[in-house]
């Protein structure tokens, strides 16, 4: 471990490795691949929100010139045994994977792949869907999570029944139904609780379905060559999990697939997932030629995984003198076509931050006719917390408290037990807590009609898992880093820049490089803000043992035991004084140059596993200005407190951040899926689902706080989900106190908020 | 050649056009089809690939050029359109080492995932050529055709404050 906190590259911000590409254009994103002979495919998408598929008839697209093969679902191999994990919620069966890929029999969203064509240019493949006719039965479909959990609501999947944690011995009834799964949490004597309390309060939230909203669309090419070998070009936070997708769907050995990992223009969690791979593959075995596949934006919006919306229900007890000695909580989620919403992000986060003594916690995911969710940036906890953080915001001004205060007094501290079992590490929610209370946002006046100021917490788990990484030594000491893991947000820096604060050169020494999966040991994904944990781990251990074997080098060359060298934290490796007395030391270039002729490249590589995680606390501030006339809130100021770990690259944890609250501020005031009664969503453009621009927008002080994780050797807490998740309730209470109305849905967009004010004034 | 029904005009939208253009300041003449838009002209047939698709219709500036000393999303222009115009994408930005706005961006950290950054950096040079000193209002209104979903836009802001003070010397 290295023992000395004040870090020599740690915590500068060099300019990062593949910045220059990136601002020069020549970066290349998953559609700026272009192989010799490569066919252009498109999908058609069901029109429907729930139909029979009666009938695929392809005949005329094969007619039209230029256009190669057609697939539908018969094209797949049959489906493997077996469960994959490809959601929140664990392994599913494998043909919900698949049937997401492309609808077998029945189309179960609007946007639901049911053909794929592969033509000699994007042109005339979109002609072709055009001419591919697909027979329907429109079926009653149910979109909202509430009527889908109804007796008697449109069925999706005929064989569901429901995983239910808490069912007794004589199990669920066996009938069909659209819940998935109840899981719940359980501690202490709630009812009791309740009973005992001076003040219960309850109330009932919803959210909106919300996308990513990357800007790069998804984008796939696949060439099945002539010996088996399938190689993949595509935009993915999760190459290494897609390598082992593809080889089990199509049923080819794992050496035969190469995911080649294009640079990725944003994900969030949304590129976790295949959409196009399989089809493009399977189009390129057909036609024997490279295939191209890049969604449209509508496509995007349609027909990948948004987070879920849902319906939250929260109650809570209390003494008068704000001790709140019960929390419970019910969450609804809308999983979309197949079971998986993150609802176990929603009930983790809930109450995070404090130490019920007494909580409840039921969380049910349930399938609708939407898209199938997917992983969005602390995945299910913006609505979850968005309710649990309102409502403690509310008891706060019931008990006439400050909601600081408040949340000082029920704060969860390092050993005390979490809401799901199991106790807290070491944590830094108090201190972001007290940093809120101190800053000078909360204590800054202020004025003028309209406005409001809200505060929130956040709270996120982190992941750990697999990297794999090696690096080799260059003659001149320079270093070549081979990375596995993706970079979406800035760690090739963050990687590069621990390797060199390990062997004791410079940020711009170490030459970062992603690779496909045939150059690298196994990575899991980028995501669950894992890779800085985790990369940062493997990138520790390659320093750590390139630092032994330049001791060994050394001790060769000066023939003595290692023993008697010191490497020091700057690179210098010390050996004993010569025959004459003299100090003998190489720098680490020096000692690069003589790796030749003592043995040969120093090539080291590591595989980490570690569950050491530190979990992420943030706290925000938010100021606002409602327009009367219009609904219409604008931001004034914002201020976003985390508990960062250790800053890295302080730039990037505080882009992470300030990226983070721009999207959670587009949940509370703009962005939803909006649907007819047809379940077509009518706003998939992205004039309509209305992102934050940067007019929108205010700067975002970020304010880093570091609670070093002790289960890293530099201190690193993910940092990338939390800062989503404060803003809603920040909002809620920040429009609470503009308008004098209790704000409980999700996006408050102009409309809620003008219909809410002139309901108001009646 | 045919003029109605779905093969005639598939026979005639196919028709090539030659273009005559000056991309990044070196005269090109390159066939496209009549219905390709500038972006798929940049990309697919010149291979020009700084221009990026995020929406294809206008909304979110990651394909922005300048054609004529004009800001124009490259997706709502047809590639018949620039006959004879002159167009400039990220790629021709500074013939010789980096622009300040490029440097400005890696230096402020203006990009995280990066797709959107070469509509902002064309953008922010329109901005910067009309108005070498814009507030922090006119910065924002001005990239407010131009989305980016990584940075909240805070250090996007900044690099553009920090090369229009360079600029100006």
């Amino acid at each position: 471990m290295v023992a000395s906190k004040h870090y020599r590259v740690i915590g500068t911000r060099p300019i990062r490795h593949d910045g220059t590409d990136k601002v020069t254009g020549r970066a290349a994103y998953g559609a700026d691949i272009r192989l010799t002979g490569m066919l252009y495919a498109r999908v058609k998408r069901s029109p429907h929100a729930h139909a029979k598929i009666k009938k695929i008839d392809a005949s005329k697209a094969l007619a039209l010139p230029g256009v190669k093969a057609v697939i539908t679902a018969a094209d797949f191999p049959e489906i493997p045994a077996g469960a994959m994990s490809f959601g929140e919620a664990g392994p599913q069966p494998m043909r919900y994977q698949i049937e997401n890929y492309m609808a077998n029999g029945k189309a179960l969203y609007r946007g639901h792949a049911v053909a794929a064509v592969a033509a000699i240019d994007a042109h005339i493949a979109e002609d072709a869907l055009d001419l591919i006719d697909v027979e329907y039965e429109v079926l009653p479909h149910v979109i909202d999570v509430r009527e889908a959990m109804h007796e008697g609501a449109p069925i999706l999947h005929e064989e569901m029944r429901t995983k239910d944690a808490t069912a007794g011995p004589e199990g669920v009834p066996d009938r069909p139904t659209n819940i998935a799964s109840h899981a719940q949490f359980k501690k202490g004597d709630i009812e009791k609780a309740f009973a005992e309390a001076d003040v219960v309060i309850e109330r009932e939230y919803t959210a909106q379905m919300f996308h990513q909203g990357y800007i790069e669309p998804h984008s796939a090419t696949a060439y099945w060559n002539k010996d088996g070998q399938l190689t993949v070009w595509c935009s993915s936070q999760a190459p290494f999990p897609f390598r082992n997708q593809l080889s089990t769907l199509l049923k080819i050995p794992t050496q035969k697939v190469t995911v080649v990992p294009m640079e990725i223009g944003g994900g969030f969690g949304g590129k976790l997932y295949m959409y196009l791979e399989p089809l493009a593959a399977l189009l390129s075995k057909k036609t024997g030629r490279p295939v191209k596949m890049t969604m449209t934006r509508d496509e995007v919006f349609e027909a990948t995984g948004p987070t879920p919306g849902g319906y939250m229900r929260v109650k809570f007890g209390a003494k008068k003198d704000g001790t709140i000695t019960a929390g419970q909580a019910y969450l609804a989620y809308e999983a979309g076509a197949f079971p998986g919403s993150p609802v176990g992000g929603g009930m983790r986060g809930i109450f995070a931050p404090y130490n019920f003594p007494n909580v409840q916690i039921d969380g049910y995911d349930v399938v609708v006719n939407r898209p199938k969710t997917a992983a969005y940036r602390a995945p299910g906890t913006p609505a979850g917390m968005f309710a649990g953080e309102s409502l403690v915001n509310e008891l706060a001004r019931q008990l006439d408290m400050d909601p600081m205060d408040l949340r000082i007094k029920n704060a969860a501290h390092d050993g005390d037990e979490m809401p799901w079992g199991g106790n807290w590490g070491t944590i830094g929610n108090i201190q972001v807590m007290e940093a809120i209370k101190n800053h000078p946002h909360y204590k800054a006046e202020l004025q003028g009609p309209n406005r409001g100021r809200g505060v929130a917490l956040g709270y996120w788990g982190n992941a750990g898992m697999e990297s794999s990484s090696s690096a080799s030594i260059n003659g001149d000491g320079t270093i070549n880093l081979v990375l596995g893991s993706v970079d979406i947000g800035g760690s090739r820096p963050a990687l590069a820049m621990m390797l060199a604060e390990t062997v004791g050169v410079t940020a711009e020494d170490i030459k970062p490089r992603v690779v496909d999966t045939d150059s690298v040991g196994f990575n899991m994904f980028t995501a669950g803000s894992r890779t800085a944990f985790a990369g940062g781990w493997a990138a520790y251990e390659l320093g750590i043992e390139i630092r032994k074997q330049m001791v060994a080098r050394a001790a060769k060359i000066w023939e003595c035991s290692v023993d008697d060298i010191e490497y020091t934290d700057d690179g210098i490796i010390k050996g004993p004084k010569d025959s004459e007395g003299k100090d003998r030391s190489f720098t680490f270039k020096e000692l690069s140059g003589q790796l030749g002729r003592t043995g040969g490249t120093i090539d080291v590589s590591v595989n980490v596993q570690k569950s050491s995680v530190g979990v992420s606390f943030a706290g925000h501030i938010c100021d606002l200005e409602v327009d009367p006339d219009t609904g219409k809130a604008t931001v004034l100021r914002y201020t976003a407190i985390q508990d960062v770990g250790t800053a890295i690259h302080p730039s990037y944890v505080e882009g992470q951040i300030q990226g983070g609250v721009a999207q959670g501020i587009g949940m509370a005031l703009s962005e939803e899926y909006f649907y007819n009664a047809d379940g077509r969503m009518l706003n998939s453009s992205y004039l309509d689902y209305r992102m934050p621009t940067a007019l929108d927008l205010p700067m975002i002080e970020t304010v880093l706080i570091e609670v070093p994780n002790p289960g890293h050797p530099y201190g690193v807490r993910g940092v990338g989900e939390v800062p989503i998740v404060p803003p809603l309730a920040a909002v809620q209470a920040a429009m609470e106190e503009a308008t004098g109305i209790n704000f409980t849905e999700v996006p408050m967009s102009p409309r809620v908020v003008l219909e809410a004010m002139l309901k108001d004034e009646d | 050649m045919r003029c109605c029904g779905l093969e005639g005009a598939r026979e005639t939208l196919s028709d090539k056009i030659v273009i005559k253009a000056t991309i990044n300041g070196e005269e090109q003449e390159f066939l496209a089809d009549q219905r390709d838009s500038l972006l798929e002209a940049l990309r697919e047939r010149l291979g020009i690939m700084g221009p990026k698709e995020g929406c294809n219709n206008g909304n979110c500036g990651a394909c922005a050029v300048m054609m004529d000393g004009r800001l124009v999303n490259s997706c709502c222009v047809l590639a018949a359109e620039v006959e004879g115009c002159d167009i400039m994408t990220v790629e021709g930005m500074a013939p010789d080492g980096l622009h300040p706005l490029q440097q400005a961006f890696l230096e402020e950290a203006a990009l995280q995932c990066g797709i959107c950054t070469p509509g902002f950096l064309v953008s922010s040079k329109a901005l910067l050529d009309k108005n070498p000193n814009p507030t922090e209002h006119e910065i924002r209104f001005w990239l407010s055709g131009n989305l980016c979903r990584c940075t909240g836009y805070d250090k996007i802001i900044r690099a553009v404050q920090s090369a229009s003070a360079k600029m100006r010397g």
